[in-house]
């Protein structure tokens, strides 16, 4: 059994959001497809962006089927399966990127996934590699009992997501379960980058902000310095995903300290707008 | 209460939660969930209220043309030497098919909603053609999905959808094809839920969805059960259905899984053979997993991606199946079993050239195992067969996978 003492993996993320709120720094989290182009250049680009001032980073587990994404981040995970992506290598360069870099690491990952490897045994692989815990982008509240106690049983963050769809009294009881932090879509639709930030974004943080104590950060749609700095005004941070996968794309066939050094000037300025 | 401790009957599903025994339930994007929740009460207020069913009724009447009738297929029958072969003939249905059940009864939920916008996703696109057919009738816009690899195996069907007034969308995404179809149709959904209703065409996705197309297609296995009494007086012996998502199954089978007595026959598409990715037969060599937001059986591989699949009749190429399908072979009480892509164009052609019908590449699976399972039963018993859709949509697939000209002879 844990005892109180022991360090949990959620741990690692509660004190880099404290270490933040005392810096009076905002967060921000990149989302980046395991295996695109291949499993050494992820582990290249984790720890590249964690230099370039990313304070976590979700780890997008390429799916077949990812109901939720749009074609930014679908293409992404079409390319990683194609060339035989599998499970145990999103693990091992999670495994790896965690040894490098100190900037927790959650798995975003659908639940057909989770279900199919068993909750304990996805559980237990997380740990073992150092991810702090999970966003399973498909697993509304009402089906989510049993993750939820393996992840409190294993100390694992379970962050749950709350939509501009969710109406009040269910966006308050999802808040309630979410650990780690709470993600807020900013858009009803899939992931991908898009010009402007719906209106009301800015007063449902504040609303969200008055039914939580968890950090708020906020994603989809959210692809530049300056809509990172408006989501940062009222939420604890913001999560850029389609915008990234997509410059991590554009580099492919060139060397790879090519994409490095687009990926760290693009996560540098968006992290200059967190400050 | 229930006056007895024994389980309750099969036909008692699904719970609260959308489970049938472990199977159902809901898998999606926090984003759908408050529509699914409108979508459970706005049918359980219809169910309740006694003005939709007798609008649905007289639709199913005067549009649909329902009842269809119960035929018995006598050469067919002479030809397999055994068994009598009866046919349901849901292809008499308008449009074709037994799709335009759930179109009609999804549409009026729609416009109960107030939802004026209609999205589907189809595979043989027959679902797509009910669909663009009940929203021309009801006046609701209409956006279907369709695998770009099914838009040119079942060309007459996507003209006929473009005649009604709908707008189909060629999905180029994964293998172009059902399950790619139905991703592009969440997705949508996902951005207009507030305003669009998704009528989903067979017995999966999730909750209330499984529920929802099972009672709209049940009308055919009632229509069955007293059609059986009144031309033979008793139930058939067996039952059989061809099975994809498993949506005209389902409307056949829930009326008789109380019934012990009538043996029930799910076909799957065995396509080219056993081996992975070269059928689709989920309940005869998947494994439970969750696909497009239910628990089921799915073929897949060891990490839970979804499997490629095959078959010759696009309305079974899906790697997936309808929960329900789930626990009622779990339970015991269906029994699947498949027939090859083979099988199911000599099927076609038989049943083409005894009875004078054109059944689709999808029924053709049903019938197939019909003929050959009649062979080894006496003249007295009774196989009644789902005959879901008519064939013309295939005809120059079949033609083309044959080797015949446009105009089906044979090239001089």
């Amino acid at each position: 059994m844990t005892s109180a003492t022991t360090a949990k993996p959620i741990d690692k993320l509660e004190a880099m959001f404290a270490a933040n709120r005392a810096a009076g720094r905002k967060v921000l989290a990149p989302f980046v497809t395991a295996g695109d182009p291949d499993l050494d250049a992820t582990v290249d680009v984790l720890t590249t962006i964690a230099e370039a001032g990313a304070s976590l980073c979700e780890l997008g587990v390429p799916y077949s089927d990812p109901i939720a994404d749009g074609p930014v981040i679908q293409a992404s995970y079409t390319r990683a399966l194609d060339k035989g992506l599998t499970l145990e290598g999103v693990f091992s360069a999670a495994k790896q990127a965690s040894d490098r870099t100190s900037m927790p690491i959650l798995a975003m990952a659908s639940y057909s996934l989770v279900f199919r490897r068993g909750i304990d045994r996805f559980v237990a692989d997380a740990v073992a590699v150092g991810l702090a815990g999970f966003v399973v982008p498909d697993l509304p509240i009402e089906e989510s009992d049993d993750l939820d106690a393996a992840c409190r049983q294993a100390g694992l963050a379970l962050v749950r997501l709350v939509t501009p769809t969710t109406p009040p009294d269910r966006a308050e009881a999802i808040a309630k379960k979410s650990t780690g932090f709470l993600y807020c879509v900013s858009v009803a639709g899939v992931t991908g980058a898009r010009t402007q930030l719906p209106d009301g974004l800015v007063d449902r943080i504040r609303w969200l902000k008055t039914k939580t104590d968890v950090p708020i950060l906020v994603g989809f749609g959210i692809s530049s310095p300056d809509q990172v700095k408006a989501v940062c005004e009222v939420a604890d941070g913001a999560i850029v995903g389609s915008a990234l996968v997509r410059r991590v794309a554009e580099h492919a066939g060139q060397p790879r300290e090519a994409m490095l050094t687009g990926v760290r000037r693009f996560v540098t300025d968006l992290a200059a707008a967190c400050r | 209460m229930a006056s007895s401790p024994a389980s309750p009957p099969l036909s008692v599903v699904p719970d609260a939660y959308g489970r049938f025994g472990k199977f159902g339930g809901r898998y999606v994007p926090e984003t759908l969930s408050a529509a699914l929740d409108q979508l459970e009460r706005s049918y359980a207020e219809a169910v309740a209220d006694p003005t939709f069913a007798a609008e649905l009724d007289s639709l199913l009447s005067a549009f649909v043309g329902r009842p269809t009738p119960l035929l018995f297929a006598k050469r067919l029958t002479k030809l397999a030497g055994g068994a009598q072969i009866w046919l349901k003939r849901e292809d008499l249905s308008h449009t074709g098919a037994h799709k335009i059940n759930n179109t009609l009864g999804q549409g009026l939920l729609a416009i109960r909603m107030g939802k004026r916008r209609i999205i589907a996703e189809t595979g043989a696109g027959q679902h797509g053609v009910a669909t663009a057919t009940a929203c021309a009738r009801f006046g609701l816009e209409c956006v279907v999905y369709m695998g770009a690899e099914d838009v040119r195996r079942q060309a007459p069907n996507v003209r006929n959808m473009r005649l009604m007034g709908a707008e189909v969308r060629p999905v180029e995404s994964g293998s172009r094809t059902l399950r790619d179809a139905i991703n592009e149709a969440m997705r949508d959904w996902m951005g207009s839920v507030e305003t669009t209703h998704y009528i989903i065409g067979s017995v999966v996705g999730p909750h209330p969805f499984p529920r929802i197309v099972r009672d709209f297609q049940s009308v055919i296995g009632r229509e069955t059960i007293e059609m059986s009494r009144k031309q033979f007086g008793r139930l058939p012996d067996t039952v059989v259905a061809c099975v994809g998502g498993g949506s005209n199954a389902a409307g056949m089978f829930y009326p008789f899984v109380d019934h012990p007595g009538v043996r029930l026959v799910g076909v799957e598409a065995g396509g080219r053979s056993g081996d992975p990715g070269h059928h689709a037969a989920s309940l005869s060599y998947g494994s439970p997993g969750i696909l497009h937001g239910s628990l089921s059986y799915v073929l897949q591989d060891a990490d839970g991606q979804t499997a490629d699949v095959h078959s010759v009749s696009a309305g079974l190429d899906y790697p997936g199946v309808g929960p329900e399908h789930s626990y009622w072979h779990d339970m015991g009480r269906v029994e699947y079993t498949s027939v090859t892509d083979l099988e199911a164009l000599d099927a076609f052609d038989m049943v083409a050239r005894h009875e004078g019908i054109l059944p689709a590449l999808e029924t053709s699976h049903a019938l197939a195992w019909a003929a050959r399972e009649a062979a080894t039963r006496s003249p007295d018993e009774i196989i009644v067969v789902c005959l879901s859709g008519r064939g013309d949509k295939d005809a120059a697939e079949i033609a083309r996978l044959r080797g015949l000209t446009a105009d089906g002879s044979h090239p001089s």
